[in-house]
């Protein structure tokens, strides 16, 4: 079965792709162009003037959610596990509900640019928004670091160039449409990317299901011939159930608190469209995961597993391979641009919801006191975008070769422990006080970043220690009830009567929109 | 209190009950699934037609699932919610 991994073009200079590579990123510069006329104050290049339409938010949505990692991982891990792939499927689509439930259409009515906004409405502004842009930076420094190394990766096995040049290049590229473009451009981005993606996987599915007869069922019953019945159930990979609990918890919530996503309902010109724009988001993204079962499944049967760990030991390659077979060396091209464009609208969307954290949370807030003119905070945002574009690709160098796949999921964990807290309880609650807020995001972010250290994940596999002190590998079935509990405890213990007075008018503002605004 | 107000409070509430309702149900939607993963491995390996074990076929569920709870909020802040917030916006200038 090897035979397969030496027949692949997989690492090779491909010459469709580096079209395709180039169509894209002429076409995205050309956007940048234009976007950069356009960003003329922090009301665009945060929130791009507030005009995108709710179908165009949904597609960046979309593209802003689904990284490399779950296209090309999921895909990996159906075709090497079976079944179990499928549980992450399910799991990273299911914070969307939450996300439309209890976050999007207050979010929008409440804030300005950052989750912060909301979480400071009636609160004193110092110490809560220096404990939310830690949060925000916590998550957006941990996602970038899996973004950028995974990057280093792919690209390195798609396009054959060495792993410094791959981040570097992303780095440019992604400083490039944030720098100029500010949101507009990394809308855009992530909407064409978002395009790219669904008709890229729908084509790669339909060519699938074109040697099944058109039958999922035909491709399963066909994997289960092969590799046996147990591959279409549960295995081995939820093999504690707290550990699975755990992890559905971070990513459900989570989603619920990532600064890039919730950012991105500021983009929007009012809550009903922020409403519809995660329905369309919510379609998309369940969409995408549903055929992330035909994929996985069909690189199982039609390429194998053997195969597939052989290109790559994480199983990455699985769609490309089954791309370069169904379609030959014009779809792989066409796969890895789309790899390559996904990988872009993430990083975009990180750096931008981290610049917004530093310039218009840490500057303008808290050191100017919200004195700052129009041209400085432009001018701060710019400055802590290419600042942060330099730290990705720092970071992205520093951790090559390492293991970071568990970043992603502790990122999710920080957002779900830290910052969907305080966001609820802004939201929510009466009696919230500064003091609560400061302790709830506080204790979600340290304290999961400490038993991420004492978990398994680092001690037995990245420290190689025999056991772990905190067994589970992701924290949020403790840190997210924690936090929930220190932001209620703190405020009953003493409450703070300014903030439950400017309660009322939120409660409005929750509902009827921005008149103070 | 004025009208304007317990009509604020009678929307807050309307909408948090529903949040919470529909949230509620993603989480037992999702919790029950991973529950039966853990804990009925067996059951999730029949297979309704060949090829088609319970577990795939509850996975999509899962997101099928997700799809309608979103559309009934959706409907329901279409055509209940927002005629209300915009009574209200337009009593309170």
């Amino acid at each position: 079965m090897t035979q397969a991994a030496a027949d692949t073009a997989i690492g090779q200079p491909n010459a469709v792709a580096m079209a395709f590579f180039f169509v894209f990123i002429s076409i995205t510069l050309a956007i940048t162009f234009w976007a950069a006329k356009r960003t003329r104050t922090t009301e665009h290049f945060y929130a791009a003037g507030r005009t995108i339409s709710a179908g165009q938010n949904g597609f960046a949505l979309a593209g802003d959610y689904m990284s490399a990692a779950s296209f090309l991982g999921i895909a990996g891990l159906v075709s090497t596990s079976g079944f179990d792939g499928l549980i992450y499927s399910t799991g990273w689509l299911v914070g969307w509900p939450v996300v439309l439930f209890l976050i999007a259409e207050p979010l929008r009515n409440l804030g300005r640019y950052t989750f912060a906004d909301v979480v400071a409405i009636r609160l004193r502004q110092t110490p809560v928004r220096i404990a939310a842009a830690l949060g925000t930076l916590a998550t957006v420094t941990l996602y970038l670091i899996a973004q950028m190394v995974g990057a280093g990766g792919l690209i390195r096995l798609m396009f054959g160039f060495s792993y410094e040049h791959a981040i570097i290049l992303v780095g440019i590229v992604m400083i490039g449409y944030v720098l100029f473009g500010g949101m507009i451009a990394t809308t855009w981005v992530q909407i064409v990317k978002a395009v790219l993606l669904m008709s890229g996987a729908l084509l790669l599915a339909l060519l699938v299901l074109l040697r099944f007869g058109m039958s999922p069922a035909a491709l399963f019953a066909a994997a289960a011939e092969r590799y046996g019945a147990g591959v279409l159930a549960p295995g081995q990979l939820v093999s504690n159930p707290l550990d699975a609990v755990s992890l559905g918890m971070a990513l459900m919530f989570g989603t619920a608190g990532l600064p890039h996503i919730l950012m991105r309902f500021y983009t929007v010109p009012d809550a009903p469209a922020a409403r519809t724009s995660v329905f369309i988001a919510t379609g998309l993204i369940g969409l995408f995961y549903l055929l992330t079962f035909i994929l996985g499944f069909g690189a199982m049967v039609l390429i194998g597993p053997e195969a597939i760990r052989a290109v790559d030991k994480g199983g990455n390659m699985a769609a490309p391979l089954l791309a370069e077979l169904l379609g030959g060396t014009p779809f792989l091209g066409f796969i890895a641009a789309v790899a390559f464009a996904t990988i872009l609208a993430v990083v975009a969307g990180l750096t931008l919801s981290g610049a917004a954290a530093l310039s218009h949370d840490l500057w303008v807030s808290v050191l100017r006191k919200g004195r700052a003119d129009a041209g400085e905070q432009l001018r701060v945002a710019r400055i802590a975008t290419l600042a942060l574009g330099v730290v990705a690709v720092g970071l992205g160098i520093t951790f090559k070769g390492q293991n970071v796949a568990f970043m992603v999921s502790l990122a999710f964990a920080i957002a779900a422990s830290a910052n969907f807290p305080a966001l609820v309880l802004a939201i929510f609650w009466r009696r919230y006080t500064t003091a609560g807020a400061v302790t709830s995001m506080a204790t979600g972010t340290v304290v999961t970043l400490v038993l991420i250290y004492l978990s398994p994940t680092i001690q037995m596999d990245i420290l190689g220690q025999g056991s772990a002190w905190f067994p589970l590998k992701t924290p949020a079935l403790v840190t997210l009830p924690l936090s929930f509990l220190a932001g209620i405890l703190v405020s009953l213990v003493a409450p703070e009567p300014e903030a439950a007075a400017g309660f009322t008018r939120l409660e409005r503002q929750t509902h009827v929109g921005g008149a103070t605004l | 209190m004025t009208p304007v107000d317990s009509r604020l409070g009678d929307l807050d509430r309307a909408r948090w009950r529903m949040a919470l309702t529909l949230t509620g149900a993603t989480v037992l939607l999702y919790f029950g699934f991973i529950a039966l993963v853990a804990f009925g491995r067996s059951l999730l390996a029949v297979q309704v037609i060949p090829g088609l074990s319970l577990g795939i076929l509850l996975g999509a569920l899962v997101i099928v699932a997700s799809w309608i709870l979103t559309w009934i909020y959706v409907r329901w802040a279409n055509t209940v919610y927002d005629p209300q917030v915009r009574a209200l916006r337009e009593s309170g200038r």
